[in-house]
């Protein structure tokens, strides 16, 4: 074998092949990632299922019964949660993933592997969560009587795209946060904002016309409203114009990161 | 199968301190010099830009075990981290070939709340080692750190020796082709790191090829063929371990009677100087049975917790002939010592050390327990007079006067 090491100039490549490599690794990082969070607390698993759970409620109170916001045709806290899914999973991923770098200082500084292992596997162990949180909406219906669509199948691909969108803007977010450090403060207000700007207490058909393309570049509307399509059906209608562009700036958003991360990544070791 | 492992050509490593476009800045203040420089009528002042690295090049072969010896910030962990892939160099070029594990420290990644044989699969991950690896070579990991009744135990209940000695014995079983240690030698207690050494020698004769960083010039001598001497970057001397040691010790000391440390800075023990005391105040060669005083000359300022001066007596091949310390002999500086001048006195007798020339490196303690180490601080010849080891071209690397007695058996 032979490897040369010498200074880069112009653009990364992106060497998508080495991350392949490392995959090990980063199944290791993810497991890690896991077991320490559910050793730690006793509530550990239980968090899982408290943390939607709870914010269905308060959705529920809030936005269900005092400003008595339309549900399609369901029982709110079941409308809410099916839109709390995959938008903690998004908002939660996003977070572990950009805050991944800064958090491993002894990692990037001692050892060598490609650096792109370290977010990525920080949303892996939010899978888990998900999974977990998933479970109660599947009793939450059992219980209020919801019948599934036939589509569900499609919550694969949605959510296949919801950790798409997490992973590329974690990614961008990840090598920002090293260079610099008040994205800290920036990060929570991303994610607060973010929530009432996607679907989750509210459908998306309220949203008058003229604003309805601005609207949908934020790609959650496309995943949210997708994952109720795929779950109940009925007047959840899909709206494939919102989900094109879903796609579409989630690929642009990965790739941007993807390329940002790479050309930022040499210096991370120097200034971390 | 190349001979050649590594292939290093004009390295240099440049790092920008003050304002620079990669350091670690706000997003405000950035967007402000952004704005700022388009109003901008003469260039930005130039950053102060320092080099760590400048022109290093060397080749390291297989069986090869390389040792990279300097003062504290010469450039050596700069040197490690590139050749880590950790951190770019900013010009010459590193060719590898063969695939080159570093340990820039133990423990890697190792998590507390996890267990023993968790972390040492995590550990090994990161390392670099496959599962199916690991899998093969668990038992031997924890054989060799010795912690097999506590291996499922989480790792913040261990012992420091017990963290420290599972974390080596991980880095220890990797099968590179090149092994970089940085400074990790100095783990665990002496028998332990006789392991250590005898692995680091095996991995040499097995056809691969090691590179030691280390201020410890025994462990240097007695591992190394080669030796790279880096002070301030640059490449002083390599070549054969025995001379470069030896120069880079030479270099250190005074060849006269007194040394004064460097800047002490807030420590409670100021040390002011640490000089050699003779009989009458004799000077040039000490004779070889004339006995003499290591005087420690210092001032305590602060409270300091019990502590203790040592002294290391070493060859010009770097082998230590003796280490002494102040407690061996002196309980009053046990108690907590008392503000004041003060002077300690190391004797050594005389018929001692045999004829040649011999540096003493001494250390002084540190608040909160460690102390900081002085290499080859004073300088001292002891001559053929009067020396037993001259008498009939005895051996030996000491020539002490014994006691003989002789009594009847019948």
């Amino acid at each position: 074998m032979h490897k040369v090491l010498r200074p880069r100039h112009g653009l990364a490549r992106l060497k998508l092949a080495e991350v392949w490599e490392y995959r090990e690794l980063m199944f290791f990082l993810a497991w890690r990632d896991i077991l320490v969070r559910y050793k730690q607390t006793e509530i550990g698993i239980l968090w899982a299922f408290l943390r939607p759970f709870i914010t269905m409620v308060i959705f529920t109170v809030v936005f269900g019964r005092l400003a008595k916001l339309p549900s399609a045709n369901l029982p709110y806290p079941v409308f809410a949660l099916a839109g709390l899914l995959p938008w903690q999973l998004f908002s939660t991923a996003f977070s572990e993933a950009a805050s991944s770098i800064v958090g491993s200082g002894q990692l990037v500084s001692k050892v060598y592997f490609p650096r792109l292992i370290i977010p990525i596997s920080a949303t892996f162990s939010v899978l888990v969560d998900f999974l977990v949180s998933s479970l109660m909406l599947a009793v939450l219906m059992i219980w209020y009587g919801v019948r599934v669509s036939a589509s569900i199948v499609w919550l694969i691909p949605l959510t296949a795209l919801c950790m798409l969108a997490a992973i590329g803007s974690g990614i961008l977010f990840a090598a920002l946060y090293v260079r610099y450090r008040d994205i800290r403060h920036i990060l929570p207000f991303i994610v607060q904002f973010g929530l009432y700007i996607s679907p989750v207490a509210f459908m998306s058909t309220m949203i008058p016309a003229k604003w309805r393309l601005l609207y949908s570049l934020n790609p959650m509307v496309g995943v949210i409203d997708g994952f109720r399509w795929a779950l109940f059906g009925g007047t959840n209608v899909i709206d494939m114009p919102a989900i094109a562009l879903s796609v579409a700036l989630t690929v642009v958003m990965l790739i941007g990161g993807l390329y940002y991360f790479r050309n930022t990544e040499r210096l991370f070791a120097d200034i971390i | 199968m190349s001979s050649t492992l590594i292939s290093a050509n004009g390295v240099g490593k440049q790092y920008f301190l003050g304002a620079d476009p990669f350091g670690t800045l706000s997003l405000r203040d950035r967007i402000t010099d952004v704005v700022r420089s388009a109003f901008r009528s003469r260039p930005p002042a130039a950053s102060r830009d320092f080099w760590a690295l400048r022109d290093v090049g060397f080749d390291l072969r297989r069986g090869e075990v390389l040792g990279v010896i300097g003062r504290n910030g010469a450039g050596k962990s700069t040197l490690l981290k590139i050749l880590s892939q950790i951190t770019e160099p900013t010009e010459g070029e590193v060719n590898l070939y063969g695939r080159v594990s570093s340990l820039l420290e133990v423990g890697v990644g190792f998590h507390p709340e996890l267990s023993g044989r968790e972390n040492v699969f995590l550990n090994g991950a990161i390392l670099g080692m496959t599962r199916a690896e690991m899998q093969r070579k668990f038992d031997e990991i924890v054989a060799f750190a010795e912690v097999e009744a506590f291996i499922d135990t989480p790792v913040k209940r261990y012992s420091s020796g017990m963290y420290v000695r599972l974390a080596f014995a991980v880095a220890a079983h990797l099968e590179p082709d090149v092994l970089i240690v940085d400074e990790v030698l100095a783990v665990g207690d002496a028998a332990f790191q006789r392991k250590c050494l005898g692995k680091m020698e095996s991995v040499a004769s097995q056809d691969r090829a090691v590179m030691v960083v280390s201020h410890n010039m025994s462990i240097v001598t007695q591992l190394c063929e080669r030796v790279i001497w880096l002070d301030h970057g640059t490449m002083v001397r390599t070549g054969a371990t025995r001379e470069v040691v030896g120069a880079y010790l030479a270099q250190g000391s005074t060849s006269a009677d007194t040394w004064s440390p460097p800047a002490q800075g807030d420590e409670p023990l100021q040390l002011h100087s640490v000089s050699i005391l003779r009989d009458g105040g004799t000077t040039g060669d000490i004779a070889g049975d004339e006995p003499f005083e290591i005087v420690f000359d210092y001032s305590i300022v602060a409270p300091l917790a019990p502590g203790r001066m040592a002294i290391l007596i070493g060859d010009t091949n770097g082998t230590a002939i003796l280490t002494s310390t102040s407690t061996d002999k002196m309980p009053a500086l046990r108690e907590p010592w008392r503000p004041g001048h003060h002077r300690a006195y190391c004797r050594i007798p005389g018929n001692l050390l045999a004829p040649g020339r011999y540096f003493i490196t001494v250390a002084e303690p540190l608040e909160g327990g460690g102390d900081t180490i002085h290499h080859g601080a004073l300088a001292i010849t002891i001559s053929e007079q009067n020396s037993l080891a001259s008498r009939d071209g005895r051996h030996g690397v000491i020539a002490p006067l014994l006691e003989w007695r002789e009594e009847d058996a019948t």
